[in-house]
């Protein structure tokens, strides 16, 4: 078991720049999320850290070891590729047996290892198949399989389950979860999903165009999220931002929005006092705004009232499209209601979720 | 825009265009058979039947014709050139195939350009180099040696070489190989154990490629031996002057190799993990 460091990761392919500058700490049997858009450079670092890529700049360290250029077979790390990357010529139990028999452990010890390996993956019936016989996520069970039969240093995932259909990544999600629990191997899964990210992520590193926005644990990342790229990648459907200006009424500090105006609370006062006169982002999330009669009694909000543009009925959750000035506002209600599409509609928003960030940097202010 | 009817009969054009295939596929299956056909047959053919005027397609057959030939020296011919093919197979993958496996996997300088220096050497015409090169032979005491044969055809079988196993190479996907390296591997044990037999298909067709070219391989094999004869070789200097239906006999051992080859290289390639690599 090692924690895992990196430090000012720079890594180029020719023009692209894959990433600017990553520094992670991941602690002796954390689980760390990356979560990300594509092609921001999460697999670029997971390979850094397998030892398959080298950075251009900066370093990787487990524990006190430098291991930026040591080749990937010293570093005792366990890979799921996104790709899969099972061997064809091998049966599915050898596939999953190959990196034990590489560590040449003893034969009965190798056989029971992937029958546990196989019952926890669901895929005992597939033992004797060859991988051009298995679908895209039995192929990717497999890989999985392979993954955690041995017991490595640090534990590597991309995307593992992207493949499963709902039912099974849910179980899976909880099961990889126990048994990263169980062994406590230093884990970094990579996933784009972030239902995936917030129930399984000790912390989650979120990351975009190369750099990492935000390191935090779920409820960081969520309820205070470090800049508007995390604000609005983080949560479905994604936060409502809108311009709002810093305005002084009466001696108190407004903000001043599309059609409507927000008398902010004392402790927002103190540090939006400086940007009286600018223009921020304002951010609130759907589910923290309600219809009028459905607001939570003690609610200190803010009334809004548009007219419904369209409404998402999900089941347990309805989506409100509202149409206020030229902004649309976006509301999550738990559960099923009727709303007509065209009728008004006042709705109360949470005043202690309010988001401010900074518009020209980005950065969180509130 | 074509029309298509639903449910009613395909238009006349459907079927012309059936039978035009058919005639195609037809014509080009002749063009090949044909002549194996017809050498096979007067290959057996007793020298009456083959003479005579009456009797297209002969009646009477022997292993006469196979078996004089074979006592003229054809024997010895075809040995040299089993030994010749194969240490020709053998040399070509030795140094082509590490080459092969260079080009597909690392990036280095002046790649693009070596790989089309070694396609440029197969513009050479053999026989610029042919007198120099018997020269050359008979300083290094190479001349009428087996070796000798085995090195020039080596010479021209190695630029196909290259090129086709990195080619099969490159099909195999390099996270395959990587995996293996995250698992525990290091170069050498991860080309054994994953990169080669996931290569070994398209590589054992590269080899019975090289094997024919090499068996095939006419012109240096007769400048460069004197009694060591190939068998291409020994037909072209002696068979030559024998009467047509040893010629015929000639003929027919100088394709089976190529047939048995082909045969059993399409059943090993088809059964090889159902040929996809995935
Ligand atoms: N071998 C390569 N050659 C050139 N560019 C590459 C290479 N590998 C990655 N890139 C580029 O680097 C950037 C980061 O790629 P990376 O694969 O790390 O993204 P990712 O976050 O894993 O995306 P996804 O979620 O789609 O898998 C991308 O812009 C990609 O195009
Ligand atoms: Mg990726």
């Amino acid at each position: 078991m090692v924690d895992v460091r990196l430090v000012g990761l720079v890594k180029r392919f020719g023009k692209t720049v894959a990433l600017r500058g990553i520094d992670l700490d991941v602690r002796d049997g954390e689980f760390v999320v990356l979560l990300g858009p594509s092609g921001c450079g999460k697999t670029t670092t997971l390979r850094i850290v397998a030892g398959l890529e080298k950075p251009d700049e900066g370093h990787v360290f487990f524990g006190d070891r430098e291991v930026t250029y040591l080749p990937p077979k010293d570093r005792n790390v366990s890979m799921v590729f996104q790709s899969y990357a099972v061997w064809p010529h091998m049966k599915v139990k050898d596939n999953i047996a190959f990196p034990l028999r590489i560590r040449k452990v003893p034969e009965d010890e190798v056989q029971r290892r992937v029958k546990w390996a196989a019952e926890l993956l669901q895929i005992e019936t597939l033992l004797e198949r060859y991988p051009h016989q298995l679908s895209g996520g039995q192929r990717q069970r497999v890989a999985v399989a392979r993954a955690i039969v041995i017991e490595p240093d640090v534990l590597l995932m991309d995307e593992p389950l992207s493949n499963l259909d709902a039912l099974l990544r849910v179980k899976m999600r909880s099961e990889l979860k126990k048994l990263q629990r169980r062994i406590g191997v230093t884990t970094i899964y990579v996933t784009h999903d972030q239902v995936e990210a917030m129930t399984m992520g000790d912390r989650i590193a979120v990351m975009n165009a190369g750099k990492i926005m935000q390191v935090g644990t779920p409820e960081d990342i969520y309820l205070r999220p470090a800049n508007i790229f995390v604000g609005g990648f983080v949560g479905s459907p994604q936060m409502n931002f809108f311009d709002a200006t810093v305005t002084e009424k009466d001696g108190k500090l407004i903000l001043e929005g599309p059609g409507f105006s927000i008398p902010l609370m004392e402790d927002q006062v103190s540090v939006l006092k400086d940007y009286v006169g600018k223009t921020v982002i304002a951010g609130i999330r759907p589910e923290h705004m309600f219809p009028k009669d459905l607001a939570p009694p003690k609610l200190k909000g803010v009334e809004i009232t548009g007219d419904i543009d369209f409404v998402e009925a999900l089941g347990s959750d309805t989506i409100i499209h509202l149409r206020v000035g030229e902004k649309i506002l976006v509301i999550k209600v738990s559960g099923s209601h009727h709303y007509k599409i065209g009728s008004k509609l006042t709705v109360v928003f949470d005043l202690s979720k309010l988001h401010v960030f900074r518009k020209d940097s980005g950065e969180a202010i509130i | 825009m074509s029309r298509t009817e639903i449910g009613g009969r395909p238009p006349l054009r459907y079927y012309l265009s059936k039978i035009l295939f058919a005639g195609i596929v037809l014509i080009a299956c002749s063009w090949i058979l044909l002549p194996i056909v017809i050498s096979a047959l007067y290959a057996f053919s007793t020298p009456k039947d083959f003479y005579s005027p009456k009797e297209v397609i002969p009646l009477h057959y022997t292993f006469a014709n196979i078996k004089e030939l074979l006592d003229l020296g054809a024997a010895r011919a075809t040995m040299n050139s089993v030994i010749v093919a194969c240490m020709t197979v053998v040399f070509s993958f030795i140094l082509g195939l590490p080459a092969g496996y260079a080009f597909a996997r690392f990036a280095f300088k002046g790649k693009d350009s070596l790989k089309l220096l070694i396609i440029g050497l197969r513009m050479f015409p053999m026989l610029v180099i042919a007198v120099p090169l018997v020269t050359l032979y008979i300083r290094l005491g190479l001349n009428d040696t087996l070796l000798g044969v085995a090195l020039a055809h080596t010479t021209m079988a190695l630029p196909f070489v290259i090129l086709i196993t990195s080619s099969i190479f490159v099909s195999v996907p390099i996270e395959l190989e990587e995996a293996a390296f995250v698992f525990g591997l290091d170069r050498t044990q991860t080309f054994l154990r994953i990169t080669l037999p996931l290569a070994l298909p398209g590589l054992t067709a590269a080899a019975i490629f090289t094997f024919i070219m090499s068996w095939n391989e006419v012109f240096m094999a007769a400048v460069l031996t004197l009694t060591n004869r190939t068998l291409p070789a020994f037909i072209l200097t002696s068979a030559m002057a024998a009467p047509d239906f040893i010629k015929f006999a000639a003929s027919f051992i100088m394709i089976l190799p190529a047939l048995i080859f082909v045969f059993i290289a399409r059943k090993y390639l088809i059964s090889m993990w159902g040929i996809t690599i995935r």
